[in-house]
């Protein structure tokens, strides 16, 4: 039992191995390597145009690559048509058919293999009240809200019972509290399903907040994969710290500047302290003074920008209550710690 | 606020357009009356005033029109030589729209999903321009066409399916002396003429079935054929049942084909046009007039039944 456990684990759920695809001029997805394990939450995280989406579409089957190989569960899948394949997909357009009642929506899987009706009627209602729709087996897709569209999708995915589920942006069209409601579900689903799920998306906050390991793309490529606070904290790129959090980006110069090694270095917005005038240094930390840019009040913090006298433009996200008085061109001082400029392998 | 309340053009076209805007029940009466007479009064209700003529019956006699209701004039429908007449009509019409929909399904469907945008404007052209060109050039070419003599039979000789065109033609029902006398011809005259009427709808239908619902069978284990029958199909069956209305009901009103192409046998058309011409015979061209309706609401119903509309 034990050996066959971590046999399961060796393998990787999904693999790439140099996988490229092109359309025409355009590399969608140039030379990627991944490797997705059994029961992993994993996030494909980029903005549009990136290839996040064409790597999905490459698992699901939609597309083929033009180089390299993929592999599901040790299985080379290269020319193997979607319905050949042990993933299914949930559509960003959740692509519900919309001449058939949500029961016969997410049978539609089984009715495909020769299941016969009533079982799958059972099915699709257990399957229905496992993502809280039930009763709702008669209703046409057009009668549902966008949420309840999103769990038929659901249901009618996992009802096959996949080895892998890919869901692709399924969250965009939801408004805020849906889409926080339905994070803490898909996660819960995944963890008790024990089901490698393999998540895109553009929302740096959505992907940290779910995944296990997060792989952020740029230009058809991946940038860095790693678990999310290792992305977040330690952004290997410029691109990465930019897009992941929005960091401050700072030049090898910049970095030396205030003490800290001679390299490209991210600093995040929330690592900056606010100071009030005449106050000391802390121990381990430099003080910056700078005038004001740009305020803007977000809530639990506000986002300061801000200049100093050498040109270095940083942005400070600082609790709202710690901020006395402050205004566009007024001076303001920063304390950052050494050891928060996180020095980065490319300023690229 | 004055000066924004007391707009400095203050026309009386001006006024009209803000009151419209206003009060948009106004403008849409503005807009529907006109039609909704035209369709109400002069359409529709000459409609049913030639139709009402089917319950009056014609004294054999004088040749007059008896102006009292009776059943017998529609009653005699059912008279051999008429059913006839119908029984024809609705099988050649079936026939013209079975055959259009199975030579238009595939041109509509590349046309909707595999076409770019140049094949795609070629597509257009291609199904519209017969439709430019005269009714009556086209089936006079088509008789040319499918004359003894004509290219249809060379072509035939040519690829030695000669004797296959004569055993088809010998063939009751549908053979006769030549393809330019027969229901074969006729049915092939009428498919050509209504055929853009097919493809039109069923492209449009075809058209708005996003890519994403074939990928989603697809990926739930669907194979193509079983996603064809199971979700294009259905999703195309509305723009089908119409262009199946088009060319149903074209088929069954038409005179003029029948007369150039066809045997002496007479068609639902020819015979309203004789009974209503030469013949005076108002009441019993409108109950013929009436089939068409009758087998119209009869095939709605029966596509309804089937779920041809679910998806709308």
């Amino acid at each position: 039992m034990h050996a066959s456990f971590d046999t399961a684990l060796a393998i990787p759920a999904v693999r790439f191995e140099g996988v490229a695809r092109h359309f025409g001029p355009v590399k969608a997805v140039d030379g990627v390597d991944l490797s997705i394990l059994p029961g992993e939450f994993f996030a494909m995280l980029g903005p549009s145009g990136s290839g996040k989406t064409t790597c999905l579409r490459l698992i699901a089957g939609f597309e083929q690559p033009d180089a390299g190989h993929i592999e599901i569960f040790g299985e080379k899948v290269e020319g193997l048509p979607p319905y050949r394949r042990a993933v299914n997909t949930v559509f960003q357009d959740y692509a519900l058919f919309p001449h058939l009642s949500v029961g016969d929506n997410v049978a539609y899987g089984l009715r495909v293999r020769g299941v016969g009706r009533a079982e799958r009627d059972k099915q699709a209602r257990e399957a229905l009240a496992m993502v809280k729709l039930a009763g709702m087996e008669s209703r046409r897709p057009a009668q549902l809200s966008g949420g309840q569209r999103q769990r038929v999708a659901l249901a009618r995915a996992l009802i096959v019972r996949p080895k892998v589920l890919l869901l692709d942006e399924p969250l965009g069209a939801l408004d805020l509290k849906l889409r926080e409601e339905m994070q803490l579900e898909l996660k819960g689903l995944q963890r008790a399903l024990g089901l490698s799920f393999v998540f895109v998306t553009h929302d740096q906050g959505e992907a940290l907040s779910m995944a296990d390991r997060v792989a952020v793309f740029n230009e058809g490529r991946i940038v860095q994969v790693g678990p999310p606070e290792e992305v977040y904290e330690r952004p290997r790129t410029r691109f990465v710290a930019r897009f992941v959090g929005s960091a401050n980006v700072l030049s090898a110069a910049e970095a030396e500047a205030l003490g800290a090694p001679a390299r490209p270095s991210s600093l995040r917005p929330e690592k900056i302290a606010l100071m009030s005038a005449g106050a000391s240094a802390p121990a381990g930390t430099v003080v910056l003074d700078a005038v004001i840019v740009d305020v803007s009040y977000q809530g639990p913090v506000r986002r300061i920008t801000a200049r100093t006298p050498a040109g270095l433009v940083l942005v400070a996200a600082v609790p709202a209550g710690q901020v006395g008085k402050i205004e566009r061109g007024g001076p303001v001082r920063f304390a950052v710690r050494y050891d928060a400029l996180q020095p980065m392998e490319s300023g690229e | 606020m004055k000066a924004l309340a007391a707009a400095p053009h203050e026309g009386t076209p001006r006024r009209l357009s803000d009151l419209l805007v206003r009060r948009h029940n106004l403008l849409v009466l503005i807009l529907l009356v006109p039609p909704l007479l035209w369709l109400g009064m002069v359409y529709l209700g000459s409609l049913f005033v030639f139709l009402a003529q089917s319950i009056f019956s014609i004294d054999e006699f004088s040749g007059t029109i008896v102006r009292e209701p009776t059943l017998a004039t529609l009653a005699e429908l059912f008279r051999p030589a008429n059913f006839d007449i119908l029984m024809r009509t609705v099988g050649i019409a079936a026939a013209v729209t079975l055959l259009s929909a199975i030579i238009g399904f595939p041109m509509a469907y590349y046309a909707a999903r595999y076409a770019g945008p140049r094949a795609k404007a070629a597509f257009y052209l291609a199904v519209m321009m017969p439709l430019w060109s005269s009714y009556l050039v086209k089936i006079y070419g088509w008789k040319l066409l499918l004359a003894k003599e004509g290219a249809i039979g060379w072509i035939a000789g040519r690829l030695g399916l000669g004797p296959a065109l004569e055993a088809w033609l010998a063939l009751p029902l549908v053979g006769g002396p030549s393809l330019s006398v027969s229901y074969t011809g006729m049915v092939l005259v009428f498919t050509y003429l209504w055929l853009p009427f097919m493809i039109l709808p069923m492209h449009a239908a075809l058209e708005r079935v996003p890519s994403s619902l074939i990928e989603a069978a697809s990926d739930l284990g669907a194979s193509p054929g079983r996603a064809f029958r199971t979700i294009i199909l259905p999703l195309a069956l509305p723009g089908v049942v119409a262009g199946a209305i088009f060319t149903f009901s074209l088929t069954l009103g038409d005179y003029i084909a029948p007369q150039i192409i066809g045997t002496s046998a007479l068609v639902l058309g020819q015979a309203v046009y004789t009974l209503q011409g030469t013949a005076g015979n108002i009441p019993l061209a409108a109950a013929f007039s009436l089939v068409p309706i009758l087998v119209m609401a009869l095939f709605l119903t029966l596509a309804k039944k089937t779920g041809a509309f679910d998806a709308l």
